[in-house]
């Protein structure tokens, strides 16, 4: 009834290949724009920034990272840690060495160092394919935390072998270090997202996206009809592992501030990232952003729900909690293998015709 | 001369412990490209369950070996019934996600039963060093490590024998060849999956057995999972000898890497070096050592 785009007709190409063709879309996510930068900072308190949204922003931002690679490309990848790892890495040696360059451009560049090491990692794909290549990003996921680990240069000598973001200011507003404001930093992680988040899905549509759908759709009749297979993978391995670059490095500058190498980016993390864009939908952005707040909020509740709802033991809570979450994975898969993505997919469908079933 | 000879021994007796895992997930792989990441939790909630009949329940060792096998069983059935059979032909990256999930359901439920403590097992193999070698050579092996070779070795043998020369072996393998060409002759599918995740449930007890003498049943022991991925890459996913083969290539080369090139860079790098081993070896021969060639056509 109100989801019903009967009578909104194109009249250009232009309009025809837009982001969003439906108006009721459109509006839907202009809105949710809106309150996600206008409402939320003034009506949300500092553990809705720091515990929940913040951190949401920045998984999917990974996951985003992650399904150009996996769901858009077919290459599964288990090294998201690690490239998280030298994104924040990158941005606290740049931080360091050079207090005065913008927080911006600090990123951009971790961001470009990060695709340089995903791009090298990303080499091996071309002969080596599917579970092959899954382990073989292990390879990177456990030599980059082990170089991290024992190379003091990368922590600048410190005896904690910790790294601690430096503050810095952004049009006089503190952005990074223990006296920024949550509601600044989640407006701030907000901004990278959004505008990181549209050119993806731009970028998606595009000629380089297209031949990312045909390499993981078939790989060699994509390449008889003229793409070439490494100059595509390798182009979904930079710009996959920009994205997750630069998820680390927020998730280190912006929202922990200091981090553990071991603690904060290993074979855990990637999992982590790997479930959301399972969960949420491979080959879906809009999958990533539902894949990471059910991962991210699922926790939350199990822990809330055992812990203060029935009082448990915290230990005991915590493998009941491991158990569920294990076998909500698997329920998941088996009623949606296609994800949340999916789900969202059909419920317009069904929208479209409500209140005629036909 | 008799350092270097050490090391390598025991590098090879490593190796074959991690070929024990490796083997579990070739079988799972090769009956159903089920590429199982529950292998490791599997041997870590086996070793648990044979502890927890043996000291909770007060059972001699053989009738809790018997018991452990039969809930290995029980849960390959279950997980057949549960999981496998609602995910019927989808994609190899949802069944894998599925064993990733099925990894913390039996973390979580070994936990729970059991408890989360370090447990010691002791079901009477033979402890310390070989007096025999010791004495007469003046090299250290352990005896476990010695039972454990000696273990491997047969197993594979008998899979061998099992998947080559048995009626449910030629099953097994057109199975793994083509889903719907087996089930389209009669075979029955969900008791190819029954059994054949009931003998890696049965590997994953022997695997879990052998690791939990050597350095008592805890958490880490799930963590070998992770060791036995480089083997398998090396040995390649569908051979049962690529993964003894495998197995040694990586635990000398890992023993003799942490030794020989280990001080030099800072040490710890046997987590990644039979990775990038492996890594190496990939990019000469894709489908690993022993692997079928991956043949495609458009």
């Amino acid at each position: 009834m109100f989801y019903r785009e009967a009578g909104q007709f194109k009249t250009s190409y232009a309009a025809d290949q837009g982001l969003l063709p439906i108006v009721q879309d459109r509006w839907f996510v202009v809105g949710l724009l809106l309150v996600a930068f206008i409402v939320v900072p003034f009506i949300g308190n500092d553990y809705w920034f720091n515990a929940l949204l913040t951190p949401f922003l920045i998984y999917a931002m990974a996951a985003i990272g992650l399904n150009i690679l996996t769901g858009y490309c077919g290459q599964l990848s288990l090294g998201t840690g690690g490239f998280m790892a030298v994104g924040a890495y990158a941005t606290y040696k740049l931080m360091t060495a050079f207090p005065e360059l913008n927080l911006i451009v600090v990123m951009v560049l971790s961001g470009g160092i990060t695709a340089a090491v995903g791009v090298l990692f990303g080499i091996p794909s071309l002969r080596i394919k599917g579970f092959y290549l899954a382990v073989a990003t292990l390879a990177a996921q456990f030599f980059i935390i082990w170089l991290f680990n024992k190379v003091p240069w990368f922590f600048n000598y410190n005896a904690s072998g910790q790294i601690t973001a430096p503050p810095s200011e952004m049009f006089g507003i503190q952005i990074t270090g223990a006296e920024a404001n949550p509601a600044i930093t989640y407006l701030f992680t907000l901004s990278v997202v959004t505008v990181f988040a549209l050119t993806a899905k731009n970028l998606v549509r595009s000629r380089a996206g297209r031949s990312w759908m045909a390499i993981r759709d078939m790989d060699i009749a994509a390449e008889i009809i003229g793409i070439r297979p490494l100059m595509t993978k390798l182009t979904a391995f930079a710009i996959s592992s920009f994205y997750i670059g630069i998820a680390g490095a927020l998730l280190f500058a912006i929202w922990l501030g200091s981090a553990e190498v071991t603690e904060a980016f290993g074979i855990d993390k990637s999992f982590l990232v790997l479930f959301m864009i399972i969960i949420g939908g491979l080959g879906s952005i809009m999958g990533s952003f539902l894949g990471a707040a059910f991962m991210m909020l699922l926790p939350i509740f199990l822990k809330n729900l055992f812990v203060d709802g029935l009082g448990f033991g915290t230990g005991f809570a915590e493998h009941v909690q491991i158990t569920l979450m294990g076998v909500l994975i698997i329920f998941f898969l088996i009623v949606e293998p296609h994800g949340l993505a999916r789900l969202w997919q059909i419920g317009k469908e069904k929208l479209r015709l409500w209140p005629f079933p036909y | 001369m008799l350092f270097f000879l050490e090391a390598t021994i025991s590098g090879l007796t490593a190796g074959v412990m991690y070929a024990l895992v490796a083997l579990g997930f070739v079988l799972i792989f090769k009956a159903s490209g089920v590429f199982n990441f529950a292998q490791g939790v599997m041997a870590l909630f086996a070793g648990l369950t044979l502890v927890g009949f043996m000291d909770e329940f007060g059972m001699p060792v053989w009738l809790a070996l018997i018991s452990t096998v039969g809930v290995m069983i029980g849960l390959a059935w279950l997980i057949e019934r549960l999981v496998l059979r609602k995910l019927v032909n989808q994609e190899h990256i949802i069944l894998f996600m599925a064993t990733l999930g099925l990894t913390y359901v039996l973390e979580g439920m070994g936990d729970i039963l059991w408890g989360s403590d370090v447990k010691l097992l002791d079901i009477g193999l033979p402890q310390g060093a070989s007096d025999w070698l010791l004495d007469g050579y003046g090299l250290y092996v352990e005896k476990l490590e010695v039972v454990a070779a000696v273990t491997g070795g047969v197993l594979v043998v008998i899979l061998a024998i099992f998947f080559q020369k048995t009626r449910i072996g030629r099953a097994l393998r057109a199975v793994a060849d083509d889903h719907q060409a087996a089930l389209s002759v009669g075979i029955n599918l969900h008791t190819i999956w029954v059994i054949v995740w009931s003998v890696a449930g049965v590997v994953a007890l022997v695997a879990g057995i052998m690791w939990g003498t050597k350095s008592g049943i805890q958490f880490s022991l799930s963590l070998i999972a992770l060791k036995a991925l480089p083997v398998l890459m090396l040995g390649g996913f569908t051979s049962i000898p690529g993964a003894i083969i495998g197995g040694l290539i990586i635990g000398v080369g890992e023993k003799w890497a942490e030794i020989y090139i280990g001080p030099m860079v800072g040490g710890a790098i046997e987590n990644w070096f039979a990775y990038m081993l492996a890594l190496l070896f990939l990019l000469f021969r894709p489908q690993g050592l022993f692997g079928e060639k991956i043949i495609e056509r458009v």
